[in-house]
């Protein structure tokens, strides 16, 4: 084709090339880019090889034993985490439990037309400012208003229920008790507004479908509307929980750290967060390192629930485009 | 006719489906009242009762040491400087690292192998516990003196907060990024611009609200959080004076709040409810500007 171009009476097509330095440029910001991508790989396997490294002398001493020994004793250099894994696990499981029909009934709530729509936004609004306070000031808070608030409620249930192991000890502030709730204010926006985003996903003709063979409104949210965001829902809820296992300062707070275990809610305990923030200042030796081999348990448990969480989601997600 | 209740097209509210659905409406209410109760009670709190310790002398002077026989406890004024000042430390690593991650993955490999590695790595990183950021930090800074022979120091507490900030701030950016139109790249590419001009003179501009909504959510998150802080900044009760200051231990309002909330003296607890009435104040209000700032942008999620 060009050549044919009579090229007397044409004016000539000019074809530029990029200058050099627009090139340099263009390949070097790509580079940059690339780079700071790779960042987050970096301070990931960085985390786990600096946590892993520092540990290696407690894993190698103590081996397994030192997940099912809550010994804690700097001075004959015993340690064990038995008392601070099973806090970090039924702390967090106890709130998930309690978290979760507050957070979804909440999130059906506002997305339903039961209510004007600008007060479904409003308490929406409301909810995710939640989860904008730090937890430092929830802890402030539940260790001056809230558990002087309840102590008599939880003096009730010590009184009449007593005999049973998990309501074994007297309430008398910081304790288990108190840790949990706070940790269902803290992962009930989390499940709230995660819940909410995907319930606002399922498709209005699913809704119409169901009302439209004559469902009502509830057998609608139960079998056609839940059924459809569950993977949503699902996700949520496991952040919730890998969230609840890493919280470290309200519980820390309000926890009442001790290293004795005990079946009672009321008594109180450890988590491994907590244990961290404690200890970690002022400990040396072997200490640092039963502390960092503590850290490493604490992030395989967070890291497993995150994973699950995103493979969960990918699984049970069902495609409506 | 007899069942005339059944066959009526009116509602008919005494029907045992229709009690069920009446009841369940009204659990539901209750639960969105019980969620919403301890937001209520928090704020109404630290508001209330922080607010009526803040004076002039509380927001400049520096906290006296703890003691009972002191008549005020001075102020919280270095907690509010090094807050500032660390926050924006990590500001300064984690918005340039994150925006040029995110825009990576939404620009140059979109469903490649590495970056849908990166995403789920900062889905990851995400999820880490914050107190586990202040371990490693102590661990490669405090711990080694690697910054010029200092241990606990202010720039160390920064980088710790900016593990925090990073993973929000590239998914934002990769989102924000990924809701412009790829009409405009090729526009851009059609007049000749390289790929370079292309990200910064068009998508990153077009994207520039929802972006620096993501950047102010990760930078009021790490402004509240404390466990990071607590051994690798630890907590200082003078200002800082020069530069060198800030290889030295610097105080902090989270941890200010987490240190004079266990002490046994009135007046230092007093102080943590001050601090945490700034705290609260400045974290809601950078929340309201980034929602603000999300609902400008021509191609923000509230508007495609």
């Amino acid at each position: 084709m060009l050549q044919r171009v009579d090229k007397a009476t044409t004016p000539k097509f000019l074809l530029k090339r990029r200058p050099t330095l627009e090139k340099l440029v263009d390949v070097g910001f790509k580079n940059i880019v690339v780079a700071m991508a790779s960042m987050v790989a970096v301070v990931l396997f960085s985390i786990f090889a600096v946590v892993y490294y520092e540990s290696t002398e407690s894993i190698s001493r103590y081996g397994l034993r030192f997940l099912f020994s809550s010994a804690w004793n700097p001075v004959t250099d015993e340690y064990g985490a038995f008392t601070a894994i099973y806090g970090t696990l039924f702390t967090s499981i106890v709130s998930l439990l309690i978290a979760i029909p507050l957070g979804v009934g909440t999130a059906i709530f506002i997305t339903e037309n039961i209510i004007p729509k600008y007060l479904r936004n409003l308490i929406g609004i409301m909810v995710e400012l939640l989860a904008a306070i730090p937890s430092v000031v929830l802890g402030l808070w539940a260790v001056f208003i809230m558990e002087p608030f309840i102590r008599p409620f939880l003096n009730i249930i010590y009184k009449q229920f007593g005999f049973i192991p998990f309501f074994g000890t007297q309430p008398l502030g910081a304790g288990m008790m108190p840790a949990i709730l706070i940790l269902v204010v803290m992962i009930l926006p989390i499940i709230t507004s995660i819940s909410k985003d995907s319930l606002n996903q399922v498709p209005s003709k699913l809704r119409q479908a169901a009302y439209g063979i004559g469902a009502s409104r509830w057998t609608t949210i139960f079998q056609v509307i839940i059924p459809s965001a569950i993977s949503g829902i699902t996700g949520g809820v496991l952040l919730a929980l890998g969230r609840a296992m890493g919280e470290t300062m309200a519980v820390t707070m309000i926890i009442g750290n001790s290293n004795n275990f005990s079946w009672s809610i009321f008594a109180p305990s450890y988590t491994i967060s907590s244990m961290l923030a404690n200890q970690f200042g002022e400990a040396d030796g072997s200490q640092v390192s039963s502390l960092m081999y503590a850290a490493l348990i604490l992030m395989i448990l967070t890291l497993m629930v995150n994973i699950f969480a995103q493979w969960i989601v990918k699984k049970l997600s069902l495609k409506y485009q | 006719m007899k069942n005339t209740s059944q066959k009526s097209l009116k509602y008919n509210p005494s029907i045992t489906r229709n009690i069920g659905n009446k009841a369940l409406t009204i659990i539901s209410a209750l639960f969105a009242i019980i969620s919403l109760l301890p937001l209520i009670l928090v704020i109404s709190y630290v508001l209330i009762k922080g607010g009526s310790y803040i004076n002039l002398d509380t927001l400049i002077l520096e906290p006296e040491p703890p003691g009972d026989d002191l008549l005020s406890a001075g102020g919280i004024g270095p907690a509010i400087t090094g807050t500032f000042i660390m926050t924006v430390i990590a500001s300064m690593i984690s918005i340039p690292v994150g925006v040029g991650g995110g825009i990576f993955l939404a620009e140059y490999s979109k469903s490649g192998k590495f970056a849908k590695f990166i995403r789920f790595g900062s889905n990851v990183l995400a999820g880490v516990p914050s107190i586990i950021a202040g371990v490693f930090i102590y661990a490669i800074i405090v711990s080694t003196k690697i910054l010029f022979g200092s241990m606990f120091s202010g720039i160390a507490g920064g980088i710790s907060l900016s593990i925090l900030m990073l993973p929000t701030i590239i998914k934002t950016t990769d989102e924000a990024l990924k809701l412009v139109p790829n009409d405009m790249r090729r526009a851009a590419f059609g007049v000749g611009a390289s790929k370079f001009t292309m990200i910064t003179n068009i998508t990153l501009p077009a994207a520039f609200s929802s972006i620096s909504t993501g950047v102010l959510l990760a930078l009021a998150r790490a402004a509240g959080e404390t466990a990071p802080l607590i051994f690798t900044a630890l907590f200082s009760r003078y200002y800082i004076t020069s530069f060198d200051d800030l290889f030295y231990e610097m105080g902090s309002l989270s941890v200010l709040i987490y240190n004079f909330a266990l002490e046994p003296y009135e007046a230092q607890n007093q102080l943590a409810w001050a601090a945490s009435f700034i705290l609260v104040v400045l974290l809601l209000s950078l929340n309201i500007l980034s929602r603000w700032l999300g609902t400008l942008g021509v191609f923000s999620k509230n508007k495609v």
